[in-house]
């Protein structure tokens, strides 16, 4: 009969199959709906096996999913790596070529603080309410790895709503930018900025490294590992290093990270109200960042004659690029010869790097 | 007199939606461009025929790049 007290069927509880479902409901939007899948499956799988009883699989010191989060995530050896990959991925060129978009990328960011303000006086603590703010950022390794360092007690509900989202931002986002604009605004043409040297774009990560790091070296992890991907890339001379971090370090980084986030979130740690007011104000974080970016690039408009389409602005909601294909999709609505592609991903290449700083702040002030 | 049509960012031509000889309108699609995964319609900046075609599908295209001429 000992052999019926190992089997895990007779220790399920009701929460247990609860989370069942919301790995399959994941999975399901992963596979069907093409959801984020590199994130959501092993998220969503990770959640299931998470959750049957008698494993050992999360057990601190011994389980093999443990193993992963502890030195993966407690660690933060994840987070960085996958900037590693981004960098190596991203093109800094269509922000240098128009540095004004910066201010967009930091005015989406409001979205950060206001919903940090917003859980704060819901009656979450400060660094549960700075990693739920950092939702607004649309980064998903920077949620990860402040929630992490804050509050991992809310890192499985954090990073899948952040992810959520992110997926949801084709939906999300074109009714705040339709309601902040006016249908001329959405048909502005702007101005192509100048074109970038291949000497520029090679001293930019050097230099922005330096400076974001000795203003903010709670952000170094990130940014470090963020630029030197960008250097990999922009020196051309190693092109193996670069293809490695682009491709294969990111997924086998990207695999190990929803794994890990998944089997975070046991019924004890998920199931529980807080968790719906982090959805709603995760939901809010995107929206209000989406606003102020809009509303930027409209104030920044009454101060030059050289017209920035005031829908960019949503792109500053780092997203990449998902919300910069939004800007081209409703500016192509607006006027189908309108490509506002390449100006969006500007304020959306400087939102990820200001997610950075204000999780970085975040860090500082409360670490 | 000849206009060119350029490539008003880069990415990879996904499809040519026309061929040397062509008549075409104003704001008839005549190329897709693919660039972030997204399909990006090229339109005619003018009436005429087309009289060169400078890339073919696949072929990966800077911002400014000459697709064709038409006259």
């Amino acid at each position: 009969m000992a052999v019926l007290d190992h089997m895990g069927i007779f220790a399920v509880t009701p929460g247990m199959a609860v989370m069942w479902l919301i790995g399959l409901l994941l999975m399901y939007l992963a596979i069907s709906k093409e959801y984020e899948p590199l994130l959501l499956l092993p998220i969503g799988f990770g959640i299931l096996i998470a959750n049957l009883p008698l494993t050992q699989l999360m057990e601190p010191g011994e389980g093999l999913i443990w193993r992963f989060y502890h030195y993966g995530i407690e660690w933060e050896i994840i987070p960085p790596l996958i900037f590693l990959g981004l960098g190596a991925l991203t093109d800094f060129g269509p922000l240098l070529s128009q540095p004004r978009l910066i201010f967009l990328g930091a005015a989406a960011q409001a979205g950060v603080y206001v919903t940090f303000f917003a859980a704060s006086s819901l009656g979450f603590t400060l660094e549960e309410a700075a990693t739920i703010g950092i939702i607004g950022g649309a980064d998903g390794p920077t949620t990860i790895f402040l929630a992490g360092k804050l509050a991992p007690q809310l890192l499985g509900a954090c990073a899948v709503a952040a992810y959520s989202y992110m997926a949801l931002v084709p939906i999300i986002q074109p009714p705040v930018m339709r309601l902040l604009t006016t249908a001329n605004e959405r048909r502005i043409r702007m101005k192509k900025g100048r074109k970038i040297g291949a000497r520029e774009k090679l001293w930019f990560p050097i230099a922005a490294s330096v400076v974001i790091i000795l203003l903010v070296p709670a952000s170094a992890p990130l940014i470090s590992m963020f630029m030197l991907g960008n250097l990999f890339r922009e020196s051309k001379v190693v092109e193996r290093l670069t293809d490695a971090a682009q491709n294969s370090l990111m997924n086998i980084v990207t695999l190990f990270l929803g794994l890990s986030v998944g089997a975070t979130m046991s019924a004890e740690n998920f199931l529980r109200k807080e968790v719906i007011l982090i959805f709603f104000l995760g939901l809010v974080a995107f929206m209000i960042g989406t606003a102020t970016g809009v509303i930027l690039a409209k104030i920044m408009n009454l101060f030059t004659s050289d017209k920035i389409n005031p829908l960019v602005g949503g792109a500053g909601v780092s997203a990449v690029p998902m919300a910069a294909r939004v800007v081209q999709r409703m500016g192509a609505e607006a006027d189908k010869k309108n490509h506002l592609l390449m100006f969006a991903m500007g304020p959306n290449i400087a939102g990820v790097i200001g997610t950075v700083i204000a999780a970085g702040i975040f860090l500082t002030l409360l670490e | 007199m000849a206009q060119e049509v350029l490539a008003p960012l880069s990415g990879n031509i996904s499809k040519v939606s026309v061929g040397v000889g062509d008549l075409v309108e104003e704001d008839d699609e005549m190329f897709v461009v693919e660039a972030l995964k997204m399909e990006i319609p090229i339109y005619a900046p003018c009436d005429g025929t087309v009289s060169e075609i400078t890339v073919k599908k696949g072929d990966a295209v800077e911002e400014d790049d000459v697709l064709a001429s038409i006259d």
